[in-house]
């Protein structure tokens, strides 16, 4: 059943899905859309060192995204500059530098445009065992740091006074980030990976009443678009990866319809 | 001892928030911080908690502490649905029962199912003490636990304190503007001013001449009463000017405190030199 590519890329944009809405949510509740972006946008640096030295992408670019993130709590501290500012400093040097690294290897032939944008029809069967083994690692590692992760979103100071670590859940959700945007670059491309967190996320907001409703709606929501983006792609022939984030935002345009549900009356 | 602070100060963009502040917290106490806006009384309850690390004295706390807090302000961001319930079990695990009773506690048990970010201002700080009283904790926090509540409700959540007290015997650090509570329900009471400016037992410091006309200014002009105790004053950059003699140009001068009268155990204690007078129960203590 493998042999199919279309199923491949269903089972591979599932696999990231599944990962994708929990930590998407998180992304929303702390305010870290700016940071997916960085993220993301420093995964092409990762992809170019790959290439240049014959490094497996997906490691590569998981690699890259920790240095880039430690980067930013360490210049946080520091430097006087407002964090967006930062971010977007980070973000776009690391893609400039990626493409440019990736233009002086003219001995590589890469589809720019498919790291970009995602290549979702080329998951090959190693490609979806790191997808599903690594999101399945990273959902079980969620699911342990879950509980002081949350007490640290609601409020740090509450969290730290009644004796949870939040630093330590803190850093580890870095580190998961990172594996999620290493494993979904393939799926969505740099460009677009931060779409596929956030926008299941903010859709399962309206329909949530507690944080683990919203993760599960979110999968919900995001396993939906991969199904409808895939399929519409191949009807319409529209590039895969951006096929299924407008089918997130179009999840995202029908949740905000009006139906009455008591507790998002603000 | 369940906490205790020793000559604690921290320091941040480029000031002493607090300094040289030695206070300590014993099991069944309470202890309640007072001072004027921005005297350092949350900043001291964070670095009693930890949540802050001193950056001169030291802070210690028991180990494997229960704490819990009521922080004064608690921003909850509406991306996130927190139901009340919920968010009682924030940081403890606790079963339906511990729950409802905790709410019951401060009259919001049927607030259960709500969502945190739609609850009214006196409502939330309600939930928030019935979230700190929830796992029954060594040391709780309560930093202007009442603001917003009704005056009834005031009344009733100040008797569950002490009840919490009495039943639990846990140590609490109050911080309130109330100074009729403060007198009433507290043990010691300590005076802050970016250091401890005085500190004793309420029937000692309310049984003082001094007490007695700054409760009566107080009353009549608001802040009155951290002036008028003082042998120094405090200038608006927070450096501190002594009566009677130069200012040194640095925080807090090198001499010129004069020792309070031997009768009281209202005890006065200079930043520079904070156990000078070592009058006060509460430095003893530590
Ligand atoms: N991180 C910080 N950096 C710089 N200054 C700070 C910081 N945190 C607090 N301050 C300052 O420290 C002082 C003490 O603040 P704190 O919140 O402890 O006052 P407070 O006694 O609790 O006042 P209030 O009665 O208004 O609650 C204030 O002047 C405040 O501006
Ligand atoms: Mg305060």
């Amino acid at each position: 059943m493998f042999d199919d590519f279309f199923t491949r890329a269903l089972i591979g944009g599932i696999g990231v899905a599944l990962v994708a809405g929990p930590l998407g949510c998180f992304i929303i509740w702390r305010r870290l859309a700016y940071f997916g972006d960085t993220l993301s946008h420093s995964a092409l640096l990762g992809v170019a060192l790959a290439l240049l030295l014959e490094l497996n992408i997906t490691f590569a670019v998981f690699v890259v995204s920790v240095i880039v993130s430690l980067l930013l709590v360490i210049l946080q501290r520091r430097a006087s500059l407002s964090s967006d500012a930062l971010l977007g400093l980070l973000a776009h040097s690391a893609l400039a530098v990626g493409l440019v690294v990736l233009a002086f290897m003219t001995w590589v032939r890469v589809d720019l445009m498919g790291f970009l944008f995602g290549d979702i029809l080329s998951i090959t069967t190693f490609d979806l065992t790191l997808i599903w083994g690594g999101g399945l690692f990273v959902l079980a590692v969620l699911a342990r740091i879950w509980r002081p992760l949350f007490a640290a979103t609601v409020s740090y100071e509450l969290a730290t006074a009644e004796g949870i670590k939040p630093d330590q859940a803190n850093v580890i959700f870095m580190v998961l980030m990172a594996a999620v945007i290493a494993v979904s670059l393939k799926i969505v491309g740099v460009l677009l990976i931060t779409a596929l967190l956030i926008i299941p996320a903010a859709a399962a907001r309206r329909f949530a009443s507690s944080p683990e409703q919203m993760a599960v709606t979110a999968i919900v929501v995001g396993v939906v678009s991969v199904w409808l983006g895939l399929n519409g792609s191949l009807e319409f022939d529209t590039p895969a990866g951006p096929s299924i984030v407008v089918a997130a935002l179009l999840c995202f345009v029908l949740s905000l319809i009006p139906i009455k549900v008591p507790y998002l009356r603000k | 001892m369940l906490v205790s602070l020793e000559n604690a100060g921290i320091f941040r963009s480029n000031k002493w928030l607090v300094r040289g502040v030695s206070m300590g917290v014993e099991p069944g106490e309470i202890v309640t911080l007072i001072g004027p806006n921005g005297s350092g009384k949350s900043t001291t309850a964070k670095l009693a908690l930890g949540v802050l690390a001193t950056d001169e004295g030291t802070a210690s706390r028991k180990e494997k502490l229960r704490a819990s807090y009521v922080p004064q302000k608690l921003k909850l961001s509406p991306t996130l649905p927190l139901s009340v319930a919920r968010f009682l079990c924030l940081t403890n695990k606790a079963d339906r029962h511990q729950i409802t009773a905790a709410l019951r506690a401060t009259e919001t048990d049927h607030l259960a199912a709500e969502q945190m970010v739609n609850l009214s201002g006196g409502e939330f700080q309600r939930v928030l003490l019935a979230r700190a009283i929830l796992c029954s904790p060594e040391f709780l926090v309560l930093d202007e636990p009442v603001q917003g509540v009704d005056f009834n409700g005031e009344l009733a959540l100040y008797k569950l304190i002490e009840d919490i007290r009495n039943r639990l015997d846990c140590g609490i650090l109050l911080i309130s503007h109330d100074l009729h509570v403060v007198m009433s329900t507290t043990d010691r009471v300590i005076c802050l001013n970016g250091h401890v400016c005085c500190s004793g037992t309420p029937a000692n410091v309310a049984s003082s001449a001094e007490f007695k006309s700054l409760f009566g200014e107080r009353a009549a002009s608001g802040l009155a009463f951290y002036e008028h105790r003082h042998d120094h004053e405090h200038r608006p950059d927070g450096s501190i000017e002594t009566r009677d003699s130069a200012p040194d140009g640095r925080r807090g001068p090198e001499g010129g405190v004069s020792p309070p009268p031997a009768s009281q155990k209202i005890s006065s204690a200079n930043p520079a030199n904070p156990n000078r007078n070592n009058q006060d129960k509460v430095n003893q203590d530590v």
